[in-house]
């Protein structure tokens, strides 16, 4: 019987031959990632609980990304004890301040297709990227993963989101999916999968795709699939890996999706989404000369290497408003590293970008906040209120072109009218 | 399971970042919870009591993963959520907390502060201030025992420890 490629990932894992959407299955899990936030602090107390350890340390990793740097007492403590967690236990990784735990952990060569994951963290669905069926899950769940290495699941539908043609220029991942998100709304997804695919989806690199997939979450899916193909093998190479079989992790042809949803993708333009919603996106110009005071790049979903070229190729030579203050976190520190070797990262300061630690930062109100009543466009992934520490803020979403183009003009702009 | 309170209505879209604001996560439950959907209702954290059932629209929970979001509620005394539709992670949150949260799509017909029973094992609603018998989807029998035992915790305790009983140990 014809499967998604959901259906054989979690047929795999539930050690069935076949499986149907909505039957609820019992799942194998091959990988477990947990962060600072609601890793070992939360984790580690329910354990003793259960009076038992990890089932299986090799298949944990942890990622240090909420709360560093440490910036008062309480986040020290939250950064000891995730350090003797690390300690005590022979996981399959640690990474402290390396960056954001959905950037590092593919960057680490951790995720393959054909994989059954879960993640700490609502952006999770990251990991689908790479044919691997991740999501994310609370503290108090993953305590129970960790313990017994299983986890529940209602086999889920399969949302095939299509995107033919090619983008246009200064269209990228973030501008799909924060249309998506205006189109189906937050919903959208029903917690099923999301399966984009088409010839603009192959078009994509790697770390493209993974913007895709990471702000599935706010399309409200459950994970976001992308076909593993060579680019995905090059990337896991690259990253020390091995790739796997990557033909057998393809939905069968006459697999039949839930639903289907069909795009042209050279008819996507820029988009922005107004506070406090990702779906209250529209394109660009729909939003009018809204003056901006802060220009944000960063989080998991908007300031990886492949962002970070993006902003530079619109502030090349340019400055920033002098109204406006342009801060900039790369999403880890290899793409930090990568962005300083080549140029971009010099292009951004020169520009008048101020560099923010390669952490989740800003993005969750965590660490550091903004002003009081201060209007901000950001790469982030979600704009509520609140978001950024601030009630009284009002955040606009776009891509880093679109982030770029406004912190130039100080004003929400079109990143096509700086680079034609 | 019996659940009998007072009504707490919203609409659509109460987010995470409503039932749990980023800036006091590195706080104790105690703290986040008084935080608990101040930005929409002020008066919220402090008026509710033990037994008291929150009503929403769509997207109840939608956001991030954090956990505080459902065991604010539950902190807070909350017995039921019921709602036209959840974010996924919240609701298996809620569920490992031991929070029944039902999918329910005739919340329209319940008014701030109405008396209503939740008959989490059969879907049984009762508006008692309107004299109406309203429907929701109940849950399957495992989660029901999941929740009887008070969550996702307790649940695990006891099967450990009956794994290990039965191994002697």
């Amino acid at each position: 019987m014809a499967m998604t490629l959901a259906e054989k990932i979690v047929a795999h894992a539930a050690g069935r031959e076949h499986v149907a959407a909505g039957e609820i299955v019992t799942c194998a899990v091959d990988l477990a990632m947990i962060h600072d936030s609601g890793g070992p602090r939360r984790v580690a107390p329910i354990l003793k609980r259960f009076g038992v350890g990890l089932w299986d340390p090799s298949k944990v990793v942890l990622i240090s990304d909420h709360y560093v740097p440490a910036g008062d007492d309480e986040t020290r403590r939250i950064g000891e004890v995730t350090q003797q967690f690390a300690a005590e236990n022979k996981l399959a990784g640690f990474y402290d301040s390396e960056g954001i735990c959905h950037v590092v952990l593919p960057e680490r060569g951790h995720l393959k297709p054909g994989m059954f994951v879960v993640g700490g963290d609502s952006h999770s669905p990251t990991g689908g990227a790479f044919g691997a069926y991740m999501f994310g899950i609370g503290a108090t769940e993953m305590a129970g993963v960790l313990a017994t290495g299983e986890i529940w699941l209602t086999v889920p539908e399969t949302i095939e989101i299509e995107w033919r043609s090619r983008f246009g220029p200064c269209v990228v991942a973030k501008d799909v999916m924060l249309f998506l998100c205006g189109q189906l709304g937050m919903e959208g997804g029903r917690t099923q999968a999301v399966h984009f695919r088409g010839e603009a989806i192959r078009g994509l690199p790697m770390q493209e795709r993974m913007t895709l997939s990471n702000m599935t979450a706010e399309l409200g899916g459950q994970t976001g699939l992308c076909d593993p193909d060579e680019t995905t093998a090059s990337f896991i190479r690259a990253a020390g890996a091995e790739p796997g079989d990557i033909a057998r992790w393809q939905s069968d042809a006459d697999a039949t999706p839930a639903e289907r949803h069909r795009f042209d993708a050279s008819a996507l333009t820029p988009q922005v989404a107004a506070p406090h919603s990702p779906a209250n996106a529209a394109p660009v110009a729909d939003h009018g000369a809204v003056k901006i005071d802060v220009a944000h790049i960063g989080a998991c979903t908007g300031a990886k290497l492949v962002d970070l070229r993006m902003a530079a190729s619109v502030l090349k030579g340019r400055k920033v408003d002098p109204g406006v203050s342009l801060l900039v976190a790369p999403a880890s520190r290899r793409d930090q590293e990568a962005a300083a070797n080549e140029g971009t990262l010099q292009v951004l300061v020169d520009a008048g970008a101020t560099l923010l630690p390669n952490a989740c930062g800003m993005c969750a109100g965590y660490n550091g906040t903004l002003q009081e009543n201060v209007t901000c466009i950001s790469s982030i992934a979600r704009n509520f209120k609140g978001r950024m520490g601030t009630a009284s803020a009002n955040i606009y979403l776009g891509s880093p072109y679109t982030v770029a183009a406004s912190a130039v003009r100080g004003r929400i702009s079109d990143p096509r009218e700086l680079l034609s | 399971m019996s659940i009998y309170g007072r009504a707490f209505v919203y609409g659509d879209g109460i987010n995470t970042d409503m039932l749990a604001p980023g800036i006091y996560m590195k706080h104790p439950i105690a703290t986040i919870a008084t935080h608990c959907l101040e930005s929409v209702d002020k008066d919220f954290a402090g008026t509710v009591k033990p037994g008291d059932v929150v009503i929403a629209g769509q997207g109840f929970g939608i956001g991030s993963s954090r956990e505080q979001a459902a065991e604010a509620l539950k902190h807070l005394g909350v017995a039921a959520v019921l709602a036209r539709s959840y974010g996924g992670i919240f609701y298996r949150n809620a569920l490992n907390f031991g929070l029944p949260v039902l999918v329910c799509s005739e919340v329209d017909q319940i008014g701030a502060g109405d008396l209503v029973s939740v008959d989490a094992a059969t879907g049984a609603v009762h508006n008692k201030s309107r004299g109406m018998m309203l429907h929701a989807t109940p849950l399957p029998q495992f989660l029901l025992d999941m929740i009887s035992d008070g969550g996702l915790v307790p649940h695990l305790e006891k099967r450990f420890a009956a794994e290990r009983a039965a191994a002697g140990v």
